[in-house]
């Protein structure tokens, strides 16, 4: 039996690190690849809007529930919380800020991403493994320009739309256990809003969400083109779009957020 | 084996490719002649897709060239290449159909991508070139899925000949496959072969069934450690002094 020694494990650590940055490279590049193709014809609009469509129709169900339940729950925590100090009159402002500048962008894209991100690996993964992308590109036609493209783009538009969605149900959520439940006056909950809630902090979220939205789709498109055989590698491929996606807007949103902060 | 050079239609000088540290191909010299069924047999390894990539330009070779209808392509790239390759069908091993169109969108593809055909037209075109494949009108609308394998190479190989292509290529055209369609897929490849034969369209067969390739094909060739060792016409390669040839056949 080999006998784990300290070498081994640098060994395996250089490797890891090599490995990332060769994935890093790749990733670069296959973000390229978005800014060739995106302004150069031929310009697929019925792909892109079955693609609208498919993310639009996978999400929309969870987000609306979502984004109800959100608002709900946020209310009544909120409230216990206000009433204490007796500024209740605040829960519809706190509410309505936190969903839009945290809470639409970041679970609307760990849903886009857990459903059309994984949706992209499986369906280009499976593409990959029985040929029918080597046959677009015998054809002549470019894959990443065929598959790819109308993805990504689709899902930098959608995610923002869903976003607001989100936004919009969750407020009302907000509203009708603020004031029905908790009863607090119905022309009272959103009368301060004017006051504490700025476009700033829907701009924020909204900006959060267009870059959630395109890099979703970047690593679900990733993730499928990288499938090599079988079965497997598109169950692999799949679950690591998964993984990677709600990691990259978990992550990213610490950091767009306290950049975004400073300059609006 | 000497060819007429105005009878080439792929010409592959010292071709050379290898992966890292693996060479695959190793200074191969290939001509294979237009209008001609040629196949291309090998043991698993041999380097058989590789060669086949190169001829599509998917592969770039590491050294040597590859000339078709006398256009060196292993330096054309990006819009040139996509438009070089329209000169190819090709069948592949599972046909890869895509799979969310039915069989009459899959061959209507390549002519809604390709040609300014009006949907009359288009409609008309992938009839004629489903009906020549024995596929019935009650499954033009199925999609891959409903369809048997057999089925699917047959609309497989209708979607690649519907641009008419100058060479129509098969990568292991009856791996896998049952006795019946595996007679069924080769009698077909022969009889699109005979249809096509007087615009010249040359048919290049990638394959490990030594039986079947000598009762279709007019030239073999085989390949072994990345080199042609024995090219000639059918009747000769079956009497090939080549031992590994011999050890192929009898196998
Ligand atoms: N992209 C690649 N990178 C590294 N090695 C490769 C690559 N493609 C092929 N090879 C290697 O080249 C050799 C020849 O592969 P190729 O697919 O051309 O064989 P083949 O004759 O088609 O075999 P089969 O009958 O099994 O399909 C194999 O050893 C394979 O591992
Ligand atoms: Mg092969």
């Amino acid at each position: 039996m080999p006998i784990k020694t300290g070498a081994g494990l640098i060994e395996k650590f250089g490797d890891s690190i090599l490995r990332a940055i060769e994935e890093t490279g790749k990733v670069t590049l296959f973000v390229g690849q978005f800014f060739y193709w995106v302004f150069r014809p031929p310009f697929r609009f019925r792909l892109l809007f079955a693609q609208l469509y498919f993310i639009g129709n996978k999400s929309l169900f969870i987000i609306c529930l979502s984004g109800a339940f959100t608002g709900m729950v946020l209310a009544y925590q909120t409230y216990f919380g206000f009433k204490i100090i007796s500024v209740d009159s605040l829960v519809g402002p706190v509410v309505a800020i936190s969903l839009a500048r945290e809470l639409a962008p970041v679970l609307s894209g760990l849903i886009v991403a857990g459903r059309a991100g994984a949706a992209m690996a499986a369906q280009i993964g499976t593409m990959k493994v029985t040929e029918q992308v080597d046959a677009l590109e015998v054809m002549g036609i470019d894959s990443y320009q065929y598959l790819a493209l109308p993805r990504i783009i689709a899902g930098t538009l959608s995610l923002p739309m869903l976003t607001i969605i989100f936004l919009l149900v969750g407020n009302l959520g907000g509203w009708l256990v603020g004031t029905k439940a908790l009863m607090i006056d119905e022309t009272m909950y959103f009368s301060k809003l004017g006051e504490f809630m700025f476009l700033a902090d829907i701009y924020q979220g909204v900006i959060k969400s267009i870059f959630f939205g395109f890099s979703i789709a970047v690593i679900g498109t990733y993730f499928g083109f990288e499938v090599k055989r079988g079965a497997e590698g598109v169950g692999k491929g799949t679950n690591m779009a998964v993984v990677w996606g709600m990691i990259f807007v978990l992550i990213s949103d610490y950091f767009l957020t306290s950049f975004l902060i400073k300059i609006l | 084996m000497n060819l007429d050079s105005k009878d080439v239609v792929i010409s592959i000088r010292n071709l050379k490719k290898s992966f890292g540290q693996y060479s695959i191909i190793n200074d191969l010299n290939f001509d294979i002649k237009r209008g001609s069924i040629t196949t291309i047999l090998g043991f698993s390894g041999a380097g058989k897709s590789t060669l086949l990539k190169h001829i599509l330009g998917l592969l770039r070779p590491t050294s040597g060239h590859v000339f078709v209808n006398g256009q060196d392509i292993s330096n054309l790239g990006g819009v040139a290449l996509r438009e070089f390759r329209r000169n190819f069908g090709m069948l592949f091993q599972y046909a890869a159909l895509f799979d969310s169109l039915s069989a009459f969108e899959n061959v209507a593809f390549p002519l809604r991508e390709f040609t300014k055909d009006s949907e009359a037209e288009i409609s008309r075109k992938v009839k004629s070139l489903l009906e020549s494949v024995n596929i019935l009108e009650n499954s033009f609308y199925k999609l891959p899925s409903e369809l048997s394998g057999g089925m699917r190479k047959r609309v497989g190989l209708a979607r690649g000949l519907a641009l008419n292509p100058d060479i129509m290529l098969y990568d292991e055209p009856t791996t896998g496959l049952d006795p019946i369609t595996t007679k069924m897929v080769n009698e077909l490849i022969v009889q699109t072969a005979k249809n096509n034969k007087q615009r010249q369209m040359t048919t290049i067969i990638i394959s490990h069934d030594v039986k079947a390739s000598l009762a279709i094909s007019d030239f073999i060739a085989f390949l072994e450690h990345g080199r042609i060792v024995e090219y000639s016409t059918a009747s000769e390669f079956a009497q090939s002094k080549n031992r590994i040839v011999q050890e192929f056949i009898n196998l």
